[in-house]
């Protein structure tokens, strides 16, 4: 009995370490770009992974290509907290779907880890290469080799509600085009006196939301968040500090919902759409919600005095290195890039396009706020800021960046190098 | 005439058949395995096999994307000490675990003397006490979370600002939360545990004139102490290894205030730091905790008994 159960032990435990540190299948496929610059529609069976908030885009763009196509991609959304997660135990067993979107702060991250396959030669094979949104290409560059192309473009704004602005005497067509004019105009909503309707909100515990929302407002002003490698914190610039004393004032003013404090993310964009807030950086992909509800108004995030920007966001999407099929996973990619899905299917949707030359388009015609949209994307001053650490140093719960805006929004304002060192010192591990 | 006792020794005794004797101990202790091997192998696949995968993890330079890249005793065990959430995490943890354990015992306890004796609306309250059990962690914290929402919140009468906006409220409003999630399971344990003191004590003790106080302390309170030893483990356990409702009412805000211990491994492992080692490292000193833990608990529990 003693032989069976040391012999029962040492299978399991052979099996679970092999289960957990496999290599997968990486290295024995075929390089996409041999397949030139469409890949292979051969009728194969792919699978795709994307997070639960972009399930709307990814559900259109699946559809649209499996309507078109041999190859049949086979969508699955996974919760947006247990991604990660999912990712990483996939990762660690070889089990990777053949292709996988990830939140575009987290693609240096994941390309170093080497979770992509090398797409340098097929990218460079689209005539169309560098009109493809370069902040996504550039998260998804590591020493020098392209693994990533944008999968659906997350971009911050600003929104205002048009009815609250009548109501307190403003423009209902004009939205702030300085830092302290969106100070005003949410004040001037607050002045309102309304039940529960403030002048703005923002995720006072989240570090995401503001990162989204505030690194905007740093780069309009014509200054930067990090060092170019990512690796230092330049969050207490003049810039930064005009964005914390904005904000802090507000809520010295009792112009920010009371919800703010506690936000996490996961409320964090309702209350606008429910009506009761006057002005707030929100994230564009929601206008078409958000409109179903109020007469939003849209304009890009301004910084102190003046310009404008946006947070590009969202996801990019690669073939994973465990994949088999690499050059039926390009084809999809290379769909993915062209006219018919980002003009036909994300345009169509009132989803940004990823591409500068196709800003334009018959679909953003229709709605002059789309255009304000797609044009804050193509603006120089908008980015996708790139660090490995990324997340530990901004988006985790507990991060030193949620510290540091916390500090300087409800308390000691004089905290700001100590925690921008903090942040620093994450960045740089 | 020999006694059947000295006949049974005899046999037992009797070098006659060793053969046969030798084979018959055999059987029981065979039967003994055969009845234990089910159970046995379900702690070896799910607790013996990841407890010694975590334990070679805890000493292994782990990425979550990386996979293992060889041994490096003792550096994540050197950097899981070094965390700056580490000790706010651990007396964050304890401060938890107290208050919740004796809340939630002290009313659990209230609840069930209180549903007791049968009457006309004992089995309504008890339902309605038992029924927030029925409910998973996860979604009566997102239940809680829509409550304590200014922008959706009912309780606005309250005239609390911010329930979860200050480490204080926060605490508070996760204790609330958990106070209603578990009280009537406890209830529960412990009305078995009332019921099976024998009515002929509370019927001697009256006899002798005690007064409901006295019975309280003298025969109620040491003939449950089996039954709260229980939920004392049940409670004190669970409370240490608290993760959803502060993942999803506070996500460890606000200012890392509420931050648990096993919310610190689930940010090592997959949310921050992607580093399944240190995470790892972590959960073996939480086992170890624990185990020192549970052991003192049973060893205060036997002695009582004794």
């Amino acid at each position: 009995m003693r032989r069976i159960l040391s012999a029962a032990l040492a299978g399991l435990l052979i099996t679970g370490l092999a289960a957990c540190g496999g290599d997968g299948d990486k290295g024995t496929a075929a390089p996409p770009a041999g397949a030139g610059v469409d890949g292979v529609d051969d009728g194969s069976e792919l699978t795709l992974w994307t997070r639960a908030p972009l399930e709307l885009q990814a559900k259109a763009l699946v559809e649209a290509y499996n309507a078109s196509h041999k190859n049949q991609v086979e969508l699955t959304i996974v919760p947006n907290d247990d991604y990660v997660a999912k990712v990483g135990a996939a990762a660690g067993s070889g089990d990777l779907p053949d292709l996988f979107a990830a939140d575009i702060v987290y693609v240096p991250n994941w390309t170093k880890s080497g979770l992509f396959f090398d797409l340098t030669e097929s990218i460079g094979q689209l005539s169309y290469a560098d009109k493809i949104n370069q902040g996504h290409v550039q998260a998804g560059t590591y020493e020098g080799k392209k693994y990533v192309l944008p999968f659906v473009l997350d971009l911050s704004v600003v929104f205002w509600n048009k009815g609250l602005y009548k109501e307190a005497g403003l423009d209902p067509e004009k939205g702030p085009t300085t830092l302290d004019e969106f100070k005003q105009q949410a004040l001037a909503v607050q002045k309102l006196g309304k039940k529960d309707v403030y002048g703005t909100y923002f995720g006072g515990n989240c570090g995401g939301c503001n990162v989204f929302t505030w690194f905007p407002m740093v780069w309009a002003s014509g200054e930067e968040v990090m060092d170019p490698a990512g690796t230092k914190s330049l969050l207490n610039g003049p810039a930064a500090q005009k964005v914390y004393s904005t904000w802090r004032e507000l809520q010295g003013a009792g112009a920010i919902a009371p919800g703010s404090k506690d936000e996490t993310g996961a409320t964090w964009v309702a209350a606008f759409q429910e009506g009761k807030i006057g002005v707030m950086p929100y994230p564009a992909t929601l206008l078409p919600t958000a409109s179903k509800t109020v007469d939003v108004g849209v304009t890009a995030i301004p910084g102190v005095t003046g310009g404008g920007s946006t947070f590009v966001g969202g996801d990019g999407i690669g073939i994973s290195k465990d994949s088999k099929k690499t050059q039926q996973s390009w084809n999809f990619m290379s769909w993915l890039m062209s006219e018919a899905a980002q003009v036909e299917v994300l345009a169509k949707n009132n989803s940004s396009v990823a591409r500068t030359d196709l800003v334009d388009n018959q679909y953003s015609a229709k709605d002059p706020r789309v255009v304000t949209i797609n044009k804050a994307a193509a603006s120089p001053q908008s980015k996708t800021p790139v660090a490995v650490n990324f997340q530990q140093a901004f988006n985790a719960p507990g991060s030193p960046w949620v510290t540091l805006l916390r500090n300087q929004v409800y308390g000691d304002a004089g905290s700001l190098e100590k925690d921008n060192e903090a942040v620093t010192g994450v960045l740089g591990q | 005439m020999a006694s059947p006792v000295s006949t049974l020794e005899q046999q037992r005794s009797s070098p006659a058949v060793p053969m046969r004797g030798s084979k018959r101990r055999r059987r029981p202790r065979l039967t003994g395995w055969a009845y234990a091997a089910p159970t046995a192998l379900f702690v070896l696949i799910f607790f013996v096999v990841p407890v010694v995968l975590v334990a070679r993890m805890s000493v292994s330079d782990w990425g979550l994307f990386t996979g293992d890249r060889g041994w490096n005793a003792p550096e994540n065990y050197q950097d899981v000490m070094d965390d700056r959430l580490l000790w706010p995490a651990v007396w964050f943890t304890i401060k938890y675990t107290v208050v919740t354990t004796v809340i939630l015992l002290g009313l659990a306890l209230a609840l069930a003397l209180l549903v007791q004796e049968s009457s006309r609306w004992t089995g309504i309250l008890r339902s309605s006490f038992l029924v927030p059990s029925a409910l998973g962690l996860a979604s009566a914290s997102l239940l809680f979370y829509a409550l304590y929402s200014p922008q959706s919140s009912p309780l606005g009468f309250l005239g609390i600002d911010s329930f979860l906006g200050t480490p204080s409220s926060a605490l508070w409003s996760t204790v609330a939360l958990i106070v209603w999630r578990f009280a009537g399971f406890y209830m529960l344990l412990l009305l078995v545990g009332l019921q099976s003191i024998s009515g002929d004590v509370y019927e001697a003790a009256r006899l002798d004139g005690a007064s409901r106080l006295q019975t309280f302390r003298h025969i109620t309170l040491p003939l449950l102490k089996p039954s709260l030893a229980l939920c004392a483990i049940l409670c004190v356990t669970g409370s240490l290894l608290a993760f959803d409702q502060f993942y999803i009412l506070t996500k460890g805000g606000p200012d890392n205030s509420t931050i648990t211990i096993v919310q610190l491994v689930y940010n090592m492992a997959f949310y921050g730091q992607n580093n399944l080692g240190r995470a790892a490292a972590l959960s073996i000193l939480i086992l170890a905790a624990l185990l020192v833990v549970n052991l003192l608990q049973f060893r205060g529990l036997r002695g009582r008994e004794d």
